[in-house]
C-alpha cells in the first residue's frame, strides 16, 4: 500500500482485523479483514452508515471492546507491537501517553460525579509522577489550548455546555500529547456551527502538536474538508481507502459515489436528491459475493457470487471487481487482501 | 441546600399526615374506639387526669371534630402523648424513649451494616461478571429476599436455640440481670441480639445486593467507564470511583423505599424474639388495646423512617453533584 | 493469515443490543424468525428463573384450585391424635388440637393465593390510575397526586395496617384486601408516572393527538401497551408484598384466627409453642409455603427484569486471554 507521505514514519498498521459479536444465532462478524496504515501526523477519516462497523473498528484498535464483542483475528501493530496480544498492564503503558480516545457524547463519556479537573488529574496520575502542582498547571494549559477558561477545572460535566464538554474531552485526550488520537463521532452531538468550529480547532491542534487522528463519522462532507485520507466502510468491510482528494474527485467504488451524490452541492444547478436504494445487509447472514451488490447499480453477475478483493487504483484501494484489471496482482497481494477468485 | 430544605418540607407534610391519620382512624372505625379507650381508663385514674386525657385526645363530645383535631395537634406539638395503659401510670413518652435505644441498636446498626455489605457484594459481583459470585448470588438472594422475616426468625430460634442451644431464644437480656452499663449486662445484651440481628441481616441484604448489582451492570456499560479504561486507570479506581460511585446513587434512593419492608420485618423479629424494642412494644400495645401508646409508637416509627430517608438524601446530595444544582 | 476459531464467550441468550456495543454503533442484529410475542416466549423458555418461578406459581395455583382432591381431610376437624409426628396417614403430623397439618396447608393455599392476586390486582389498578393520570394531568393535579403518592410511600405501611387492624379487632378478608390494596400502590404509581412522563413527547403520541383521538383512547391504547413490563412488575411486586404482609398480620393475630390460611397456622403454632413442644413442622411448614409463594413471585419478577434488559442476564465468562486470539 502506498502511503501519501513517503518519508513519514508509520505508527499504526492494522492487518486483517476481524471483530465478531457473540449472539443467539452464532457469531456476527462486525469488522471483516480490515487493513489500514497510518503515518505520523496523518488525519484519517472513516465514514460509513450506521452499523457498518466503524465504531467497532475504532474500539478494536484501541482494545476497548467488551463482551460480547471480541477480536477474532488480525493484528494491530502500534509502533511494531501487536496490541491484540498485549496484556492489560502492558497496554496501560501505551494508553493515554501514546494513544488516547475522544468519544461521541461528552455528557456520557465524562464521569458525572467528578470535576473536570479530577478526571484530568486521574489520567495524569495514572501515567506519570507529576506533582499536584504540575498536574494542575498542565490541565490549565490544556484547557486554555481548547479555549476553555481554566476555572472550569472545578466544574462538573453537567455544568458545562455541550460544546465545552466536547472540547474538554479533547483537552483531556491531549494531556500527554499522544501520537494518535482516536475520535468516535465527536461532533455528532453538536449543532452545525459548533461542529465546524470544533473541527477547525481539532485541525489546528493537530498541526500544532503533530498527533495523528483517526476520525470516525457518518458525515462525509464534514470530514472531507479536514482529512488527509478517507476510508469508506460498508457492512464491516473497507470498500475504499485513499487520499481525500482522490476519493472526492474520482470516487471509484459505487457506494462511495452514491454517498457523494447524496450530498448535493450548494453551488451549481439544482438536482434531484439521490439516495442509495435498499438498506445495509444483515451481518448475521451477509450476502454472497460483494456485500454491496444487492444495492449496486453497476453490479454484474459475478458480483453476487464471488467476493472481490482490494485493488489498487493509483494509490486508492477499492474493493470492487470493476478495477480488477487496473490493478497489479502483486500490489494486491502485498496489501494482504485475499485474492478475487476462490 | 435548597434540595435539603425541600425534603424537610416534605417530611413535615408526611409527619402531619401521620399525626392526622392517628387522629382520624379511630374516629372513622365503627364503634368509635377513641371513646371506648377512654372508658377503659375510668376508675383507674382520677377524674382530673381523665379529663386531661380526654382533652389530649380530643374525645370531648362537646367539641366539634375540627376543634378536637386542633387541640390534638396542639398537644402533640407540646409532646403530650398521653398515659400508657399497659405501663400505667407511666407516660407514653417515657415508655417510647425506653424502648427506642434497643431498636436503634439492633435494627439501626443491622440495617446499616446490611446496606453497606449488600452494596459491596453487589458491586463486586457485577464487576466480575460470570465469576463465582455473580452466578451463584442472584438466584439465591432473589429467594432469600422473599422470605418472611418472622419465619426466618422462627427457624433461627428452632435451630440455634432449641436444637443447638448456642444462643438465647428470647428477650433483650437475662431477666436476672440488672439493667445498666456493666460489662456483664452489655455482653449479655449483645448475645441476645445476635440471632435477631442475623435474621434481619439475611433477609434485608438480598434486596440491596440485587439492586446494586443491577445498577452496576448498567453503569459498567456506560461510556465514562469505557473512557476510564481508555485512560488506562487502574482497575480498582475504575471500579470504585467511576462505576461504583455512580451505581450506588439509585441504590440510596432504593434504600428509602425498602425501609418500609425493613421496618415491618423489624417489628416481627422483635415480636418473635420478645426483644424489648419499639416494635415489640408496639405490638404489646395493640394486644392490650393501649391506644395512646400505640399511636405514640406509630409516630416514633414514622419519624425514624423519615430520618433514615433524610440521611439517605443527604448522602445522595454529597455523592451526586447534580442534585446540588437544583434546576 | 490464519483465522482463529471463534472463541467469543457464549451468552445464555443475547438481546438485540449487546452491552459491548460502542455508542453510536448499532451492532448487527440477528433477525428472529417470528414476532415479538414469540420472542418473549422464547426468552422465558431460556430463562431458568422464569421457568422455576412460573412452575412454582402453577403448582400453587393447582393446589389452590383443587384442595379437596389433594387433601380430603377437613382441615379444621380436631379429631386426630394431637401433636403427632409425620406419618403415612398424616404427612406432616398433627397440631396441638389434633388437626391434620398437611390438609391445613393444602386448604390454606387458596386464601393466600386469593389475597396475593386480589391485592396485586387492586394495587396495580390504582397504581396505573394514579400514575398515568398524574403524568397526564400535569400541573396542580400532578402535584397533588404526586404528593399523596410520596406520603403514602414514605409512611411505613405495616405499622399503619396494624393500627387499622387494631381498631378493627378482627380484620375480615375483604377488609384485609382493601386495606392492603389501598396502601400498596404508591411505588408502582411512581414508576408508571415517570414512564408516562417520558412518553409524553414521543412522536407516536403526538401523531395520535393530531389524528384527533380522545385522551382516554390515547391512554388506553397508545400508552398502556408500552408499559406492560412495568405493570407486570407492579403486579408481581404487589402480590409479593401482599403475601408477606398478610402472613405477618395473621401471624401476630390481627387476621381472622378462624380463617384457614398459612398465616393463621403460624399464629396458632406460635401460640402453642410448637417449636419448643416438639411439633416443629407445624410452624415450619406453613412458613416454607409462604416463603415459596413469595419466592415464586420474586423469581418471576426478577426474570422479567432480565428478559427486558438483556444486559442483566447470566454470563458464562471465559478468561479474557482465551477470548482474543
Amino acid at each position: 500500500m502506498t502511503a501519501e507521505r513517503q518519508p513519514a514514519e508509520r505508527i499504526l498498521e492494522v492487518r486483517g482485523l476481524r471483530v465478531a459479536y457473540a449472539s443467539d444465532g452464532g457469531a456476527v462478524v462486525a469488522v471483516d479483514r480490515v487493513d489500514l496504515v497510518l503515518s505520523r501526523g496523518e488525519f484519517l477519516g472513516i465514514v460509513g452508515e450506521s452499523g457498518c462497523g466503524k465504531s467497532t473498528l475504532l474500539y478494536a484498535i484501541s482494545r476497548l471492546l467488551s463482551p460480547p464483542a471480541a477480536i477474532i483475528g488480525g493484528e494491530v501493530l502500534f509502533h511494531g507491537r501487536d496490541m491484540v496480544t498485549l496484556a492489560e498492564d502492558e497496554l496501560r503503558n501505551i494508553r493515554w501517553r501514546q494513544l488516547s480516545v475522544v468519544m461521541q457524547s461528552a455528557m456520557n463519556a465524562l464521569n458525572p460525579v467528578l470535576t473536570v479537573g479530577a478526571q484530568m488529574a486521574d489520567a495524569c496520575r495514572a501515567h506519570s509522577n507529576m506533582s499536584s502542582a504540575e498536574i494542575t498547571a498542565r490541565s490549565r494549559e490544556m484547557l486554555r489550548l481548547v479555549s476553555i477558561d481554566p476555572i472550569h477545572l472545578q466544574s462538573y460535566p453537567h455544568q458545562l455546555s455541550g460544546g465545552m464538554r466536547q472540547r474538554a474531552m479533547i483537552a483531556m485526550a491531549l494531556l500527554f500529547t499522544p501520537e494518535l488520537v482516536i475520535m468516535d463521532e465527536p461532533t455528532s452531538a453538536l449543532d452545525v456551527v459548533a461542529q465546524r468550529s470544533l473541527m477547525v480547532q481539532i485541525k489546528e491542534l493537530q498541526e500544532q502538536l503533530g498527533f495523528a487522528v483517526i476520525f470516525v463519522t457518518h458525515d462525509m462532507s464534514l470530514v472531507g474538508h479536514f482529512s488527509d485520507r478517507l476510508m469508506v466502510m460498508y457492512a464491516g468491510q473497507v470498500v475504499e481507502l485513499g487520499s481525500t482528494r482522490q476519493v472526492f474527485e474520482r470516487p471509484c467504488h459505487p457506494y462511495t459515489g452514491g454517498l457523494l451524490e447524496a450530498f448535493p452541492s450548494i453551488h451549481g444547478p439544482k438536482v434531484e436528491l439521490l439516495g442509495i436504494p435498499g438498506s445495509p445487509p444483515d451481518l448475521a447472514r451477509p450476502p454472497m459475493g460483494c456485500r454491496f451488490s444487492p444495492r449496486c447499480p453497476l453490479a454484474a453477475e459475478r458480483c453476487g457470487v464471488v467476493e472481490p478483493g482490494q485493488y489498487d487504483v493509483e494509490g486508492d484501494l477499492v474493493r470492487c471487481f470493476r478495477y480488477e484489471n487496473v490493478d497489479q496482482p502483486e500490489a494486491a497481494a502485498a496489501a494482504g487482501a485475499p485474492g478475487g477468485s476462490p | 441546600m435548597r434540595f435539603i430544605v425541600r425534603r424537610l418540607g416534605f417530611f413535615v407534610v408526611t409527619l402531619w399526615a401521620a399525626v392526622t391519620l392517628n387522629f382520624l382512624i379511630p374516629r372513622l372505625m365503627p364503634g368509635n374506639p377513641a371513646i371506648a379507650m377512654m372508658a377503659r381508663y375510668r376508675g383507674r385514674i382520677s377524674p382530673q387526669t381523665l379529663h386531661a386525657l380526654e382533652v389530649a385526645f380530643g374525645v370531648n363530645s362537646h367539641q366539634s371534630l375540627f376543634r378536637a383535631y386542633l387541640a390534638y395537634l396542639a398537644n402533640i406539638a407540646r409532646g403530650r402523648f398521653g398515659t400508657s395503659l399497659t405501663f400505667f401510670p407511666d407516660t407514653v413518652t417515657h415508655q417510647v424513649l425506653q424502648a427506642l435505644p434497643w431498636t436503634l441498636a439492633l435494627v439501626g446498626l443491622t440495617t446499616i451494616f446490611a446496606f453497606i455489605l449488600g452494596t459491596l457484594i453487589g458491586l463486586l459481583s457485577a464487576w466480575r461478571r460470570g465469576g463465582m459470585l455473580d452466578s451463584v448470588m442472584p438466584p439465591i438472594f432473589v429467594i432469600t429476599s422473599a422470605f418472611p422475616y418472622f419465619w426466618l426468625a422462627l427457624i433461627a430460634i428452632w435451630l440455634f436455640s432449641i436444637k443447638l442451644g448456642w444462643l438465647p431464644e428470647s428477650g433483650g437480656y437475662n431477666i436476672t440481670d440488672t439493667v445498666g452499663w456493666s460489662w456483664g449486662f452489655v455482653g449479655d445484651a449483645v448475645e441476645h441480639s445476635i440471632l435477631p440481628a442475623l435474621t434481619i441481616l439475611v433477609t434485608a441484604i438480598g434486596a440491596w445486593i440485587l439492586t446494586m448489582r443491577n445498577n452496576m451492570i448498567s453503569v459498567l456499560s456506560e461510556d465514562y467507564v469505557r473512557m476510564a479504561r481508555a485512560k488506562g486507570l487502574k482497575p480498582w479506581r475504575v471500579m470504585w470511583t467511576y462505576a461504583g460511585r455512580n451505581a450506588i446513587l439509585p441504590n440510596l434512593t432504593g434504600f428509602a423505599m425498602s425501609l418500609g419492608f425493613v421496618v415491618s420485618g423489624a417489628i416481627l423479629v422483635e415480636f418473635v424474639f420478645n426483644y424489648p424494642g419499639v416494635g415489640w412494644m408496639f405490638l404489646q400495645s395493640v394486644e392490650n388495646q393501649d391506644y395512646a401508646l400505640m399511636q405514640g409508637l406509630f409516630l416514633m416509627i414514622t419519624v425514624t423512617v423519615l430520618l433514615a430517608i433524610l440521611a439517605a438524601d443527604v448522602a445522595t446530595a454529597m455523592l451526586d453533584p447534580r442534585t446540588r444544582d437544583v434546576r | 493469515m490464519t483465522e482463529a476459531p471463534l472463541t467469543v464467550p457464549q451468552l445464555a441468550d443475547a438481546g438485540t443490543a449487546p452491552p459491548g456495543a460502542p455508542a453510536g454503533e448499532a451492532p448487527p442484529a440477528a433477525r428472529s424468525r417470528s414476532g415479538p410475542a414469540a420472542n418473549v416466549w422464547r426468552a422465558i423458555g431460556h430463562n431458568r428463573k422464569a421457568l422455576v418461578g412460573i412452575a412454582m406459581l402453577a403448582f400453587f395455583a393447582v393446589v389452590a384450585a383443587f384442595p379437596g382432591q389433594i387433601a380430603p381431610d377437613d382441615p379444621q376437624a380436631e379429631i386426630y391424635q394431637p401433636g403427632a409426628g409425620p406419618s403415612l396417614h398424616h404427612l406432616l403430623g398433627t397440631t396441638a388440637y389434633g388437626q391434620d397439618i398437611f390438609s391445613q396447608l393444602v386448604w390454606g393455599t387458596r386464601l393466600s393465593f386469593v389475597i396475593a392476586f386480589a391485592v396485586g390486582g387492586l394495587a396495580t389498578a390504582l397504581a396505573v390510575l394514579v400514575g398515568v393520570s398524574a403524568a397526564y394531568l400535569g400541573g396542580l393535579g400532578d402535584g397533588i397526586l404526586s404528593l399523596i403518592t410520596d406520603v403514602i410511600l414514605v409512611i411505613p405501611i405495616f405499622p399503619l395496617v396494624i393500627v387499622i387492624a387494631a381498631y378493627q379487632k378482627n380484620a375480615g378478608l375483604l377488609t384485609l384486601i382493601i386495606v392492603l390494596g389501598a396502601l400498596g400502590w404508591s411505588y408502582g404509581a411512581r414508576q408508571l408516572r415517570s414512564q408516562t412522563l417520558s412518553m409524553r413527547t414521543r412522536d407516536f403520541l403526538m401523531a395520535a393527538r393530531v389524528r384527533g383521538e380522545r385522551k382516554l383512547y390515547i391512554i388506553l391504547f397508545e400508552i398502556l401497551p408500552t408499559m406492560t413490563s412495568l405493570i407486570v412488575a407492579a403486579f408481581l411486586g404487589g402480590a409479593l408484598y401482599a403475601v408477606l404482609t398478610a402472613a405477618g398480620l395473621q401471624f401476630i393475630g390481627l387476621g381472622d384466627p378462624n380463617s384457614q390460611s398459612w398465616g393463621t397456622m403460624l399464629y396458632w403454632a406460635e401460640n402453642n409453642e410448637a417449636l419448643g413442644a416438639g411439633m416443629p413442622l407445624w410452624a415450619i411448614a406453613p412458613g416454607v409455603c409462604v416463603a415459596l409463594l413469595g419466592a415464586a413471585f420474586a423469581l418471576v419478577n426478577y426474570a422479567f427484569d432480565e428478559i427486558s434488559n438483556p444486559a442483566l442476564r447470566p454470563v458464562r465468562r471465559r478468561k479474557s486471554v482465551d477470548v482474543e486470539r
